[in-house]
């Protein structure tokens, strides 16, 4: 055999990880070969982040050895890590936003108190290394002036700067276009020719299929199965990651539009800059219809979403609800949840929930002056206990236990609860932002079940989600955002991925279609 | 992991600060050695004298008084996400209104009038020093741990002047106020004892000690009962789901802080209408302080809150008995325990919280899993 000769890149030999009854990896071994791309898949708690924080030495593994070349490592530490050629590149990117791309890259590694002499070292290494592998980054720019993708760059530079020979990829695509995700897909690719061997960590089966040469499912803590990628298919893939078959598309009944509930008209909101991150935009949402808003994260949606919400106040246009000009009126979220619009919103853990509150405080967020949770200024703690238990209970929620801290469930769990409590006040209008960010699979085939049968039953959605995949699945008519405006309009049977992200990059259509 | 492993609750609150105190007596015990007395029975004395007698635990209840009061203002504005150093001003100006009732009514009128007046204007004038800070802080950013520090110096350069020039009892020496009228005296625990036939020997612990037993109660109703303490709590822990779900941080902050500050202005009732029976310089004499402590050792809560504030209270009575039968230790000791407590309850917490949680691995289960999230480099 061939595998005999050439030592695996990496080897991972029975990794065995408990945090105190959780046992996040129960003896896993499993091998990257040199110059190849391994995919590591599996649903959120599966184990998957456990495992490559061993392997990127923030976690100490309980048991089970670590080969790298052939060789065993004591991974105590990141630097050791580094020093046995791993890199990482984070989800969320570990950049000085205020330093040059030069500065980012020599952090940790100046080599000597003196800085220019690291420098110059690092500006002749790093101009190599940019035309090695084609990855060009403006050296001198201030890392915050870059777009997200070539920030995404950066982080791979450092890693192969300190002589990463393995590089992890935790999620790379969340923050890209599909044309900056391809761009990325060639970069790992020529990565891969040259002998480094790439591990990528994702939960989105498309990029699985693209670009992995051999990939590895895990669920709950094991391995649940190793394939050659090109002899397997995304349900195949699913089924092994969830343990079930799933639908990976909700069936819906084409969309019967009623009567306009929201009409937004020339909103312009700006941030504590006064830079404008939505600029003049209109649209209507109807009842029994889901719109969805896609883009790149960070094109104004989130802006968009938190004045309709009425979190961010806009600098100029208006919002109709129920003959009201929520603008004009300074109605303030309170007011409009009592005009029946209700609001998940995109980032759970930072405005969703109260982590450390338990999840019945967290069922009335929003909702705690209402008569149901209240007598008088009086908490009503029984009602509070009830109604909890009867959104768990609707909601599929577990374990259904309200007294339990709302951080002690599962991200999917989390947003059905947070859906739960939005719905069971049977509002007009529903905002949902990212509906199934940090989600399982499992909850997602629920959730996206839950909001087409609100639409159905003559509710108005709109949905901004960065996932094109979820948009398309989801959505009756599709909105993308560029740069704060709405620069094209399809509907769902017109839409196709292609569109969506010319459109997404910022290359205007001729109108809506 | 993390840095706050998760502990069994009784071991949290219970086990933990035992185990933080012992460890803050030993290194006392030492510095106690160093000085040339034994810590044995320096630990003797001091407990004995906080507790031994029915004069100690009078003496330790009444100092705890005015520790309940002011670690409850500490905890409420805790609640809201403020840390409140400013309960010492806000104590010596609550103490100057309740003081200025005494003053204007105590011979006047009959104590169950005096007494709710001067609740009131000590709470009105503690909400009052307070506000300022609150203001500032919901409007225009500034830090309250900042302006309330601040604020105790103006507090303390305020009374001065007011006691120095205005207050004063004219042809006097020593910056007091006349003495009060007798209605405005709160009766001695043991007073009301002896009307009950139970002798209990004099002491200053006076009735000032129920009030603030109800303080705590009231607290706790408002903070885990009402819409008010939900939203409190809410803004507290999360700004953003706050202003979410429809609720004002700043208003919260500014109705916080006026809460914190009529607390801690409280103090008055038991320092002066309890026990010195004028208005006199520095009176609150660092309860503001040790009031940050109890709130940190009592977990912000009202029952914590209570034992903690008795701790303090044992420390204050046991330690000038000390000092009093110890040639070489001065009272100053007394302040290096209590912040040798302080450092270990506080700053040195998960010094001895990691390793009592591994003795609890089934625990652990609870805490959120490290999933997705980089874990912080330790």
């Amino acid at each position: 055999m061939v595998e005999k000769s050439v030592a695996p890149a990496l080897e991972l030999r029975a990794i065995d990880k408990r945090f105190g009854t959780v046992h996040a990896n129960r003896s896993l071994s499993f091998a990257v070969a040199p110059g190849s791309i391994h995919g590591l898949i599996g649903e959120n708690g599966a184990g998957k982040s456990t495992l490559m924080n061993i392997v990127y030495g923030f976690h100490r593994a309980d048991s089970g050895e670590i080969y790298v070349h052939g060789r065993r490592v004591d991974l105590g530490s990141p630097q050791d890590a580094i020093r046995a050629g791993i890199g990482m590149v984070h989800q969320h990117f570990m950049l000085v936003e205020n330093f040059t791309v030069l500065e980012n890259v020599v952090l940790g590694v100046e080599g000597g108190a003196l800085l220019a002499g690291g420098l110059a070292r690092a500006r002749r290494e790093l101009e190599k290394l940019a035309c090695d592998y084609a990855l060009a980054v403006p050296l001198d720019t201030v890392v915050s002036e870059l777009p997200v993708g070539l920030q995404q760059r950066v982080e791979i530079l450092k890693a192969l700067y300190r002589g990463a020979q393995i590089l992890i990829l935790d999620e790379p695509t969340a923050v890209l276009t599909p044309q900056e995700a391809d761009a990325l897909f060639n970069m790992l690719r020529r990565l891969r020719d040259e002998g480094k061997s790439v591990i990528l960590v994702t939960h989105k089966l498309r990029e699985i299929m693209a670009i992995t040469d051999r990939v590895t499912v895990m669920r709950q803590g094991v391995i649940v199965g190793e394939v050659v990628t090109a002899t397997t298919s995304p349900r195949e893939l699913a089924e092994k990651m969830v343990g079930r078959a799933v639908l990976l598309r909700v069936e819906k009944k084409l969309a019967q539009p009623g009567a306009t509930l929201l009409a937004v008209r020339d909103l312009e909101v700006r941030d504590r800059l006064g830079v404008a991150r939505v600029k003049g935009v209109s649209f209507d949402l109807r009842a029994g219809e889901i719109v969805g808003v896609a883009g790149v994260s960070g094109n104004g949606q989130s802006e968009l979403l938190e004045a309709l919400a009425g979190i961010r106040l806009p600098t100029r246009g208006s919002i109709t609800l129920q003959h009201h000009d929520l603008v004009r009126e300074h109605l303030g979220p309170r007011e409009r949840r009592a005009l029946g619009l209700a609001h998940v919103p995109e980032d759970r853990l930072r405005m969703g929930v109260v982590t450390n509150f338990s999840a019945e405080d967290n069922a009335i967020l929003g909702y705690h002056d209402r008569a149901e949770c209240t007598r008088g200024g009086w908490l009503d703690r029984a009602a509070i206990r009830k109604a909890c238990e009867g959104k768990m209970a609707a909601h599929d929620v577990r374990p259904p236990l309200p007294s339990l801290r709302i951080a002690a469930f599962s991200g999917g769990n989390q947003q059905k609860l947070v859906l739960a409590r939005e719905i069971d006040v049977d509002p007009r209008v529903l905002l949902v932002g990212q509906p199934t960010r940090g989600v399982d699979i499992g909850a997602i085939e629920f959730i996206h079940k839950k909001l087409v049968a609100l639409r159905d039953a003559g509710k108005a959605l709109l949905i901004v989600s960065v996932e094109l995949d979820e948009i398309l699945g989801l959505a009756d008519r599709i909105l993308v955002m560029n740069a704060g405006e709405i620069v094209g309009e399809l509907l769902r049977a017109d839409a196709t991925e292609e569109k969506m992200g010319l459109l997404m990059a910022g290359v205007k259509s001729e109108g809506p279609a | 992991m993390s840095a706050s492993a998760k502990l069994p609750r009784w071991a949290e609150r219970g086990l933990l600060p035992l185990i933080n105190l012992a460890a803050a007596l030993i290194l006392s015990g030492v510095v106690v050695k160093i000085l040339g007395e034994s810590p044995w029975a320096a630990l003797k004395l001091l407990v004995s004298g906080a507790l031994g007698t029915q004069e100690g635990i009078g003496y330790t209840l009444y100092y705890a008084t005015n520790f309940i009061f002011t670690g409850l203002g500490v905890a409420v504005a805790y609640h809201a996400g403020l840390f409140n150093i400013g309960c010492e001003g806000q104590a010596y100006v609550g103490g100057l209104g309740s003081g200025l009732v005494a003053l204007w009514l105590g011979d006047r009128a009959p104590l169950l009038v005096v007494l709710p007046v001067a609740i009131m204007a000590g709470a009105a004038f503690g909400a009052a020093w307070a506000l300022i800070p609150a203001w500032l802080q919901a409007r225009r950013g500034s830090h309250i741990v900042i302006t309330t520090i601040m604020f105790n110096f103006i507090a303390a350069s305020l009374m001065t002047y007011l006691l120095v020039n205005v207050l004063i009892k004219p042809g006097q020496q020593s910056p007091e106020s006349r003495e009060f009228g007798a209605n405005a005296f709160l009766p001695a625990a043991h007073e009301l004892f002896a009307k009950i036939g139970i002798t209990f020997s004099p002491s200053p612990w006076n009735l000032a000690f129920a009030i603030a037993l109800l303080a705590a109660a009231l607290v706790w109703v408002l903070v885990w009962r009402t819409r008010w303490g939900y939203a409190l709590r809410v803004a507290g822990q999360n700004q953003s789901a706050a202003v979410y779900a429809g609720i004002s941080p700043s208003r919260i902050i500014i109705q916080a802080m006026l809460l914190s500050g009529a607390l801690a202005g409280c103090l008055g009732l038991n320092e002066l209408l309890g026990s010195q029976h004028r208005i006199l310089i520095d009176f609150p004499s660092g309860a503001g302080f040790v009031g940050i402590a109890v709130a940190l050792m009592g977990r912000n809560h009202p029952v914590g809150i209570l034992v903690a504030a008795v701790l303090f209270g044992a420390l204050a009575q046991g330690g000038s008995q000390l000092a009093f039968d110890l040639p070489k230790i001065n009272r100053d000791m007394v302040v290096v325990i209590q912040g040798l407590v302080i450092l270990f309850c506080g700053a040195l917490e998960n010094v001895f919280r990691t390793p009592l949680a591994k003795l609890w691995p089934g625990r652990l289960a609870r805490s959120p899993q490290p999933s997705g999230g980089m874990p912080v480099p330790r």
